[in-house]
């Protein structure tokens, strides 16, 4: 079974065969509304843990995705982008972001786990 | 960002707000719902398709009593006011002595020198301060900060206010008339900020839970919260104080030279009424403009908007998505030789010139009463 780890800016991260594929929590998409806008970095790019790499428009507003770790991008959905609704409809599924080539694979495992996220949320 | 400030005001909806599931946020000094659990989307388009119920109890209320509260109005706004027939509503700006926009409100003439008052909920302690500070001793202010108000936008808004108000099938688009609900008296317009027919009903504090909860139990009716009002308002084209209009935007550039009265203009006798004139014979250097940009990618109110030459030629005061048009929509403004629908110009969105055109307002048709 694939692992899936969290960030405290709402990203999951799962480790498939190796790739870290990133996304948005389910909180964050509910936080942010209807979703009509997503910008992905493409593929090639190399990201430093914690870089905006992505953005994320609501109706409302603008927000940043932030690389959960350092790697090199190798693929990006561009379901989303023709879709932003995806990202509402299925945040940690067909709604992923992009998929990342670690730098460390070893620093996946510092992230927290979904019992520390959920402890997380409980603080906000 | 707590909602939960003591020192935040609260409409008389709040209780049905929250009962609702509704996302609070502050908004000048208030809590206020931005949205339900329907989403913006959905509650926008809800408006567009059949009826919105929306509190916008924040704003400010007020009457000028006197059979010269027309006149002294005058004295502070470029509309007619004099000409303002009983039962009947305008839209008017307060001007500063500079020829900038104090704010922008709703006038109704009520019938027996009466004038009622729709101002800003951001605007409305400045508001009600400078027109007190400037009116003869036989016309006065009166602040009913003791009344909510409601609106209730869409196509089906009349059939819904008709059922427990039968007169209101007949007003006029801008008209106003007193209804008596349950015994209880409210004033009613014909208007709203959407560009959907519908109503804006000001009723007494202890009245407005009571009220709501009435339309709301009628078919068709939906609560929209301040997310929805603001992308209704941005595809109808019209002006948010604070963003598209301020203390420094003088009417003319902002495109709303229209509401300088005809017979205003031969007597130019209103506060700031120089510089106003001033460039409306001089021409402005810039204008208020819709603006569609090409893509899918929204840009925001700070956005700055450059030319072919890459030079920074104006920036957006209002943007976002425009939910009806599914399409990212802006107004803002620029040079005035860049200013004719079709002007094709690139808005700065994250460092990358995105291409975008100047486009007609309002980008959906208003569809008012006629």
């Amino acid at each position: 079974m694939p692992q899936t780890r969290f960030t405290k800016d709402h990203e999951w991260v799962r480790l498939e065969d190796g790739i870290a594929v990133v996304g948005i929590t389910d909180h964050a998409q509910e936080a942010l509304g209807d979703i009509v806008f997503v910008e992905l970095p493409e593929p090639g790019r190399e990201v430093a843990e914690g870089e905006a790499c992505a953005v994320v428009e609501s109706v409302k507003a603008a927000s940043d995705v932030y690389a959960p770790l350092a790697g090199k991008v190798v693929e990006n959905n561009q379901a989303v982008v023709d879709d932003p609704s995806l990202v509402n409809r299925a945040p940690t599924a067909d709604g992923w972001f992009f998929k990342l080539a670690l730098a460390d694979q070893a620093a996946f495992a510092a992230l927290l786990d979904e019992a520390a996220y959920k402890a997380f949320l409980e603080t906000l | 960002m707590s909602t939960d400030d003591a020192d935040l005001k609260t409409t008389p909806l709040d209780a049905l707000h929250r009962e609702l599931g509704a996302r609070m946020v502050p908004f000048a000094g208030y809590a206020m719902p931005v949205q339900y659990p329907a989403g913006i989307m959905a509650e926008h388009l809800h408006c567009r398709a059949k009826a919105a119920l929306f509190d916008v109890s924040h704003m400010g209320q007020a009457s000028l009593y006197g059979a010269d509260a027309a006149a002294a109005l005058e004295a502070l706004v470029p509309g007619d006011m004099a000409g303002l027939k009983p039962h009947r509503q305008r839209y008017t700006i307060l001007t500063t002595a500079s020829g900038g926009i104090l704010d922008d409100l709703m006038v109704a003439n009520t019938g027996s020198d009466r004038l009622f008052l729709v101002a800003n909920a951001s605007r409305k302690d400045v508001d009600f301060a400078h027109i007190a500070a400037h009116l003869p001793d036989d016309v006065k202010l009166a602040r009913h900060d003791d009344r909510a108000l409601l609106a209730l936008q869409g196509p089906a808004a009349v059939g819904v206010l008709a059922r427990v108000a039968p007169e209101v099938a007949s007003m006029p688009f801008m008209g106003v008339a007193t209804i008596t609900v349950d015994s209880v008296e409210c004033f009613v317009s014909r208007s709203g900020y959407t560009g959907e027919d519908g109503f804006e009903i000001s009723v007494p504090a202890e009245f407005a839970d009571a009220f709501a909860r009435m339309l709301l139990a009628q078919p068709g009716v939906m609560p929209a919260g301040l997310g929805a009002r603001d992308s209704l308002r941005l595809e109808a084209g019209l002006c948010l104080y604070g963003n598209d209009i301020d203390e420094t935007t003088n009417p003319v550039e902002a495109a709303l030279t229209w509401v300088i009265g005809k017979r205003r203009r031969m007597e130019w006798n209103f506060v700031g009424a120089g510089p106003i004139r001033a460039m409306l014979e001089n021409g402005p250097a810039r204008l208020r403009v819709g603006i569609r940009p090409d893509g899918r990618a929204p840009a925001r109110a700070g956005t700055e908007i450059v030319g072919a030459d890459g030079g920074v030629v104006g920036h957006v005061t209002s943007g976002g998505f425009g939910p009806t048009l599914g399409a990212p929509i802006a107004m803002g403004y620029v040079r005035r030789d860049l200013a004719a629908d079709g002007t094709e110009l690139s808005l700065l969105v994250r460092g990358k010139p995105l291409p975008a055109r100047v486009a007609p307002t309002p980008f959906v048709p208003h569809r008012y009463v006629r």
